[in-house]
């Protein structure tokens, strides 16, 4: 039983590797495609530690809208928007470097040490329900119903607001 | 101890996808990999919630609901971020941020 539990944690190093190596890849790498892909592949790695907290649905919804959806968006913008010898990322300047990285590591350090090392976080004495999709469900429709509805209307002004904006580019571009 | 029952892992984890997208988005020079930047700190930021979920809350659906609720939010972005950028390509034929200094169309 417990040669199991080895393999989950090899696992969840895995799954913490392939995030910290997407994220790596996105942020150096010069091609705006290779960005894509190592985005694709940090946001599997998050679906991964979704797992591990304990909720399947989350990382099945984690791989259909954001490894599924987002990233393909995406990709499409950047192959309609850039002709194939723009598609090399251009190298940034010098006096943004180091300002970039001054500005991570002290963030990075301030949570760090001030937040999560410092912190006690209690746990809630009494826990009422449990983490399966039908739980999240009646809460969903209960509950949250507002914040469901909300996020329907924002779906669908986003999907008109897109429409209109991408042809309206294509129209002044006519004339 | 396993480290992946523990929460600070998952709020060190949350904190480095943070970092990773305030870099990118510093140090970007398209407006494309901005876009790509700021879903890491989305993430990361979901990520919090379902630690917190799972290890502090006391209604364990609350997190998973707001993390659905990011990635919904994250999706109409990247749209509406992808289009803004196609039409602001169209006009200036140029993805470079700082060549985007006027509003008008």
């Amino acid at each position: 039983m417990i040669v199991y539990q080895y393999i989950a944690e090899a696992l969840f190093y895995a799954f913490v590797a392939l995030t910290f190596m997407g994220g790596f890849m996105a942020i150096r790498s010069r091609l705006l495609m290779h960005s894509v892909l190592g985005l694709a592949v940090s946001l599997f790695g998050v679906a991964g530690l979704y797992f591990y907290l304990g909720s399947p649905f989350l990382t099945m919804m984690q791989i259909l809208i954001y490894v599924g959806a987002v990233c393909i968006i995406i990709v499409l913008g950047v192959m309609l928007g850039n002709t194939p010898g723009q598609l090399a990322a251009k190298k940034m300047t010098r006096k943004n470097l180091p300002i970039a990285l001054l500005a991570c590591t002290t963030g990075f350090i301030a949570l760090f040490v001030a937040t999560i090392n410092r912190t006690d976080f209690i746990p809630a004495t009494e826990r009422i329900g449990d983490m399966s999709i039908r739980f999240v469900g009646e809460n969903l429709l209960l509950q949250y119903c507002l914040a469901f509805e909300l996020i329907s209307v924002i779906l669908l002004t986003a999907i008109i607001g897109s429409i209109i904006l991408a042809r309206g580019g294509r129209e002044e571009k006519t004339s | 101890m396993m480290i992946s029952t523990n929460l600070n892992t998952y709020l060190i984890i949350a904190a480095v996808l943070l970092v990773i997208g305030l870099y990118g988005m510093l140090q970007h020079r398209s407006l494309i990999g901005m876009l790509i930047s700021s879903e890491f700190i989305l993430n990361g930021a979901a990520l919090n919630f379902m630690a917190f979920n799972r290890f502090v809350a006391p209604n364990p659906a609350v997190g998973q609901i707001y993390a659905l609720f990011i990635m919904g939010i994250a999706a109409a972005e990247a749209a509406i971020a992808v289009s803004i950028i196609i039409a602001v390509y169209r006009k200036y034929q140029s993805e470079d941020p700082e060549a985007i200094q006027d509003m008008k169309m």
